[in-house]
């Protein structure tokens, strides 16, 4: 059950991350920081479904964080979320079509190994 | 002081703060959470229970509190400060939330996790120093 938590609050808050960044390069970017365009703005993006389908995922991501926070110590959970950077580089090369460089790869080698050593490191 | 130096002391500041308040928001949350504790069973008797319980937890509003100036401060920064500067330098973070939760919820955290913390600041600090635009015109 863990894992599939654990799974929720990286592949859900990715995919809202995405789903709120493809809503707000519908709306535009922002030209200046008044409220009156502030609110316009927020306005804009809440009439785009892409920033509905994203603010749900986020907040299954969050509700999931709060359930892996109530079993795990937060000295594991937090540091196994940064996984999200390896699904994240994997969206962006197979969804997105983007080039990631050898150099991010590495990064998110470096991650996963960070990662394997929390995980060894529970018991 | 000068613009630039008027800049750099408020980048500075805001740095200080996210890498504050995001493992303080993730470390009042957990603190809130063991109280609390987990949804076992999850029919709507539970569920209620369990959204009641975090709607009066202080814990939880202070972390919620603290995640969302965080967020705010994220936002913020990013409006005159280069995203490959604030991603690889809010890595540290991850440091942050350890030493917090070993010193603040007194959880024993195992050199070989310290090391992975360590491993995982390295990883983000890599993947912040690679081109921010791969597609198109850079």
């Amino acid at each position: 059950m863990e894992a599939i938590f654990l799974l929720l609050i990286m592949i859900a808050g990715t995919g809202g991350e995405l789903c709120v960044a493809r809503a707000m390069q519908t709306v535009g970017a922002l030209k200046d920081f008044r409220p009156a365009t502030l609110l316009r703005t927020l306005g804009g993006a809440l009439r785009v479904s892409w920033m509905w389908i994203g603010l749900l995922l986020m907040a299954i991501a969050f509700f999931s964080l709060l359930q892996m926070l109530s079993l795990e110590n937060v000295s594991f959970v937090v540091p196994v979320t940064a996984l999200s950077y390896a699904f994240g580089a994997l969206g962006g090369k197979f969804f997105l079509g983007e080039q990631v460089t050898r150099k991010r790869w590495a990064g998110v080698l470096l991650v996963c190994i960070g990662v394997s050593l929390v995980f060894v490191g529970k018991h | 002081m000068n613009a630039q130096g008027g800049v750099q002391l408020r980048t500075h500041l805001m740095i200080l703060l996210m890498v504050i308040l995001g493992p303080l928001g993730n470390v009042l949350l957990g603190r809130g959470m063991k109280q609390i504790g987990a949804v076992t069973t999850w029919n709507a008797d539970e569920i209620f229970h369990f959204l009641s319980l975090l709607s009066t937890s202080l814990s939880v509003w202070l972390g919620v509190g603290c995640l969302l100036a965080f967020f705010i401060a994220y936002m913020l920064i990013l409006s005159w400060a280069d995203y490959s500067y604030v991603q690889p330098v809010s890595a540290m973070a991850y440091g942050v939330v350890a030493l917090l939760a070993h010193f603040f919820l007194g959880e024993a955290v195992s050199p070989l996790r310290w090391a992975g913390v360590l491993v995982i600041c390295m990883g983000v600090f890599v993947i912040g120093y690679t081109p921010q635009r791969t597609r198109g015109s850079a």
